[in-house]
């Protein structure tokens, strides 16, 4: 059961992402990115971690791609065409496929990985709740604080500046 | 709650790792193939999100849950990179009217 589900996620989340990369239309390829990310909220659910894909799904689906729709009617972009491919950009797409392939030939040919252990932790708030609030009790204010100061960068960054009548 | 993966799995951890790597090179091409500057920064999201599959793959597989505290973080940090960036775009956009990276090169010039 989870092995066809794994099969079908896996491959509607590759699939999309590659929709993403080889729309012409921003609007479709940010559509598609939704799609993929479904798959790996999915994919998440699958590896007990169901916690983290529903805060996916908030996060990215809910925030991050209505941003980028909302950028991208807002700017207006034209359909676009791919880039030209130079020798160099060719030369070096063949050399990193070739180490991908290596490093995923020596990752299943070689290495000692875990098997999945019979008692998981699972990841439920709880959990969660009690890791967050103590090992990771400061990592949490900090982001709290990267999360003030990205807020104030944004509206520092898109505010209009009029030129007063002193720097005139 | 009962472990999806406790029944001795066909796709252990490297079929995960090598979809996360397969998500990351096609992110990674994007970058390199596309002009549009919001769609590169998608791709770049694509990334991001193929790497912190990796991470709760390998907390999954080490029977620990750090991996998934650490991929919350990374949640948090990339909705806060993410509208910074954006807004960076438009900042982009207000100057030069285009968000084609071949027209963005005035500091060759």
């Amino acid at each position: 059961m989870a092995d066809t589900l794994f099969l079908i996620l896996s491959v509607l989340t590759v699939a999309t992402a590659l929709l993403v990369v080889l729309n012409k239309n921003a609007v479709n390829a940010a559509m598609f990115l939704l799609l993929s990310l479904v798959g790996l909220a999915s994919l998440f659910v699958l590896l007990d971690a169901p916690l983290l894909a529903f805060v996916l799904i908030l996060v990215y689906a809910g925030a991050v791609v209505a941003l980028f729709l909302f950028i991208i009617m807002l700017l207006d972009t034209t359909p676009g065409s791919f880039k030209a491919f130079k020798p160099m950009t060719i030369t070096a797409s063949a050399l990193g496929a070739a180490l991908l392939a290596l490093g995923l030939w020596s990752l299943t040919q070689r290495a000692v990985l875990p098997l999945a252990p019979a008692v998981v932790p699972v990841p439920t708030m709880k959990n969660y709740a009690e890791l967050l609030f103590t090992t990771y009790l400061l990592p949490v204010q900090v982001v709290g604080f990267m999360l003030l100061i990205a807020m104030l960068g944004v509206i520092v960054l898109s505010k209009k500046y009029a030129v007063t009548e002193d720097a005139k | 709650m009962i472990p999806l993966l406790a029944t001795a799995p066909v796709y252990g951890l490297p079929s995960y790792l090598f979809v996360s790597a397969l998500l990351f090179a096609i992110g990674f091409f994007g970058v390199l193939l596309r002009k549009n500057t919001l769609v590169i920064y998608m791709c770049l999201e694509l990334m991001l999100l193929a790497s912190t599959l990796a991470l709760v793959a390998f907390s999954r597989f080490n029977g620990t849950l750090d991996g998934n505290v650490f991929v919350f973080f990374i949640l948090t940090i990339a909705a806060a990179e993410v509208a910074v960036g954006l807004a960076i775009i438009v900042a982009l956009f207000r100057h030069r009217h285009t968000v084609q990276v071949e027209e963005l090169n005035q500091l060759k010039h």
